[in-house]
């Protein structure tokens, strides 16, 4: 079982900087908050089952970039259909990573349906994901990390990680206008 | 089918989106935006994102313009329903944010199922934050797009133009 806030850290050490980052609600969002604020990542702290939406638009509009959405079990789940959206139109720049701990840690770790009979992987597979990995120890996460910068996606990658309780660390603002016009200028102002 | 003069809205639609620089479309396909569709998919200059419901659409026209790109989510008022949390995306960012909603349940409804969301459409829509319009005549088409791609953008607003059945025409349905 994998730990979360370290294996995103890792995804993220050496960060290219064309790179952009998009979290679900919400440990998925905590955690990229906490690794260390940088003004490519959008974060979601609402719209349930937007962050997929987002993270599919965001690489239509900037094929030159990496775009790579972590986003937990319990906030995919609310929108599975977005995983044949997303096979569908096949952008090749975008990754899906999700960080599964089987449960609604937020409110009160009750066990999502990944605790039982559902696969995501299994999921991603049929909705037409050319590219789909489940991880399950530390040692498969640099094959992931080069695969996330270099791969032709889209890429979908599970990853079984262990229910924690960790401090929850806010974006540099809960205001959205802020917080999507700081991500927007740094999409709009960087060189591929 | 159109009588030969009569005003092609739905080309009206396209050129103002096209000239205001949309290039995507994301949508539910609806036969009153079937012609709309595709002259979209038709264009180069449009990449056309074909939903499994619509509420993907609102996260896909923001991430597009976070990313520099205009677009556009073409929905049936009973697509509108299932939108509603995730229109707090928009809202909450204040996204610009443009939908064209072809309606159904208003004028001369053959279906009932039809009549509850789309009665209850522009209620909807405004208790979420968004301005509405309405386009009951064809001349009116185009001008009212145009008005509401300029509010969503130039004003940062979350925008819906509703296209009124009257205008679209009830589907008939013959019996036997």
């Amino acid at each position: 079982m994998l730990r979360r806030r370290p294996s995103i850290a890792f995804l993220l050490e050496d960060r290219p900087p064309g790179l952009l980052a998009v979290s679900g609600l919400g440990s998925c969002t905590w955690d990229l908050c906490a690794i260390g604020d940088d003004a490519r990542n959008f974060c979601f702290v609402g719209a349930m089952g937007q962050a997929a939406p987002f993270a599919l638009g965001l690489a239509l509009s900037q094929p030159e970039r990496r775009v790579v959405l972590f986003t937990g079990d319990g906030e995919l789940l609310m929108s599975l259909g977005v995983l044949a959206t997303i096979a569908t139109r096949a952008p090749r720049n975008l990754a899906l990573v999700v960080l599964d701990n089987e449960s609604y840690v937020e409110t009160g770790a009750q066990p999502t349906a990944t605790a039982g009979a559902t696969d995501l992987a299994a999921i991603a597979r049929g909705a037409g994901f050319p590219d789909v990995r489940s991880v399950t120890a530390s040692s498969a996460l640099p094959e992931l990390r080069a695969a996330l910068r270099e791969a032709p996606g889209p890429l979908f990658a599970v990853l079984k990680v262990a229910v924690e309780d960790l401090p929850l660390t806010l974006p540099h603002s809960l205001d959205g206008v802020t917080a999507i016009n700081r991500f927007r200028d740094a999409v709009l102002s960087r060189a591929g | 089918m159109e009588a030969a003069g009569e005003i092609d809205w739905h080309r009206g639609i396209f050129e103002v989106l096209r000239v205001r620089g949309f290039s995507l479309a994301a949508h539910v396909p609806d036969a009153g935006h079937a012609p709309l569709i595709r002259m979209c998919e038709a264009s180069a200059e449009v990449d056309c994102v074909t939903l499994t419901t619509e509420e993907e659409g609102v996260g896909i026209v923001c991430g597009a313009w976070a990313g520099g790109r205009k677009g556009v989510l073409l929905m049936q008022s009973s697509g509108v329903g299932n939108c509603i949390n995730a229109l707090a995306l928009p809202a909450i960012c204040r996204i610009p944010f443009l939908t064209l909603v072809t309606m159904r349940g208003e004028w001369g409804e053959f279906i009932p199922w039809q009549i509850p969301m789309g009665q209850a459409t522009p209620d909807v829509l405004r208790a979420m934050g968004m301005l509405v319009l309405r386009v009951e005549r064809r001349e009116e088409a185009a001008a009212t797009v145009d008005a509401a791609a300029a509010l969503a953008h130039n004003a940062r607003q979350s925008v819906a133009v509703l296209l009124s059945q009257k205008m679209i025409g009830a589907k008939v349905f013959e019996e036997g």
